[in-house]
């Protein structure tokens, strides 16, 4: 039974066919409004994330199916003391897909490993959350019609963010890939990402704590929030917060072709000045999200039925 | 220094220099009240320069790979009726199961606690070991 845990967990050429499947979901919508008729989501989310679940619930929908909702771990059997394994067992009985959340690293394996049915991980912890970075990779391949030759920097916190992590991971398998890696010297990326991710694989890559200095050559800017409580002291949090605010002024450094990206949600590290620019892409990749999110449970769904 | 040989049981040999007290403590050593245990360490070695040793005087089920992953280097000697019957070198095992416990405070075996612990093997090269559930390096 093939879960997806992790975005390793898909080869190249599975994410390919996904992003193939999206983009034919995006062209022909009616094509695949029934395709997950008579079958049933459960999103199991133990910890609070309307907008994934949503976005999970609305993919389905627009796939034809249903969808099983447990969105509040206090209600649910977990409370009570139920092992996610109990929970991966029971569930199976009721659906044919499940999208899980939980605050837990791991517990996403855990359950895929005793279900009887596809698991998707919608996130574990500050562990992984594959279904961001198919977000990521659709916005990339739709913009720029490419994975190979870009320069891509990813900006503010590096050390913590399990999206920079996972993206990397994604885009270190294809070829002539660059990165630029811009972060204060307290969120740097982990060493064991880059020795076992870009060191091992022989994949350019430099680090430097100015994003003015680093815009002129990105094909990609990666935005993620720099948070307070990450700093040692106060007054560290302070120097340093307004440089990785990217603003008008900081766009106007990058590259016309340039195009911005950010999980989301923000809070304040892209001004809503930078919202109009057509480079900023963000709201995109929510969408394209939702897409993505269809073409895996559809991939799932019929190779679970084969 | 003389250690009395064995009749039947198992010597762990060529284990590298100051392993030898991890390698005890993981095998479970500690708790075998009946069964004598010698622990040399320092022994002088043409190979090694010096290396720890220990010996079991009992033929008792051993977990390689747990000795595999203190210490590829060490090798198994097999010993019955004082004669040689067997001479393992062991090697890296790629998974450990229960020899280890991820320390992780939000991992989920942290939490549930009839979870297996189980590690894989990521990197041979500087051997290191990764929780499978949150991937912290086992240390």
């Amino acid at each position: 039974m093939k879960s997806v845990i992790d975005i390793l967990d898909l080869s190249v050429e599975e994410l390919d066919a996904l992003i193939a499947t999206a983009e034919d979901i995006i062209a022909n919508p009616a094509k695949y409004a029934e395709k997950c008729h008579g079958k049933k989501l459960a999103t199991l989310f133990f910890e609070p994330s309307t907008r994934t679940r949503m976005s999970f619930e609305a993919a389905m929908y627009e796939l034809g199916g249903n969808v099983l909702s447990m969105t509040d771990a206090a209600s649910s059997s977990a409370s009570k003391g139920e092992s996610v394994a109990d929970t991966a067992k029971v569930i199976s009985c009721y659906a044919d897909i499940i999208a899980m959340r939980h605050p837990k690293e791991g517990a996403a394996l855990v359950a895929a490993n005793n279900a009887t049915i596809p698991v998707i991980n919608a996130g574990d912890g500050g562990h992984c959350h594959p279904t961001q970075t198919l977000a990521d990779l659709l916005t990339i391949w739709r913009e720029k019609k490419r994975f190979s030759g870009l320069t891509v920097g990813l900006c503010g916190d590096l050390k913590f963010g399990r999206t920079v992590h996972s993206l990397i991971n994604a885009l270190s398998r294809y070829e002539d890939m660059h990165f630029v890696l811009i972060s204060p010297t307290e969120l740097k990326l982990p060493s064991y990402v880059k020795e076992e991710s870009l060191k091992a694989k022989g994949i350019p890559y430099r680090q430097t704590t100015s994003l003015e200095e680093a815009m002129p050559e990105l094909d990609v800017l990666y935005m993620t929030r720099v948070q307070k409580e990450r700093f040692f002291n106060e007054e560290d949090y302070l120097r340093l917060k307004d440089s990785y605010i990217l603003d008008p002024a900081k766009m106007n450094l990058g590259r016309e072709d340039l195009i911005v990206m950010h999980p989301l949600p923000r809070v304040n590290e892209i001004s809503v000045a930078v919202d109009k620019d057509p480079r900023a892409c963000y709201f995109k990749q929510v969408l394209n999200g939702k897409y993505m999110r269809m073409a895996l449970i559809l991939k799932l769904l019929e190779e679970a039925a084969s | 220094m003389n250690i009395d040989s064995i009749h039947t049981g198992i010597v762990i040999d060529h284990i590298t220099a100051g392993r030898s007290m991890r390698l005890y403590e993981l095998l479970g050593l500690g708790s075998l009240h009946d069964v004598s245990v010698a622990i040399i360490q320092n022994a002088v070695s043409r190979k090694m320069g010096r290396k720890d040793i220990i010996k079991i005087d009992a033929d008792i089920p051993v977990n390689f790979d747990v000795i595999g992953y203190v210490d590829p280097s060490a090798t198994v000697n097999i010993i019955r009726d004082g004669q040689l019957v067997e001479k393992r070198e062991i090697g890296m095992p790629e998974t450990l199961r229960n020899v280890i416990r991820c320390k992780n405070p939000r991992c989920i075996t942290s939490t549930e606690q009839e979870l297996d612990h189980v590690f894989k093997l990521t990197d041979r090269r500087h051997e290191v070991y990764r929780c499978i559930y949150c991937e912290t390096k086992a240390n």
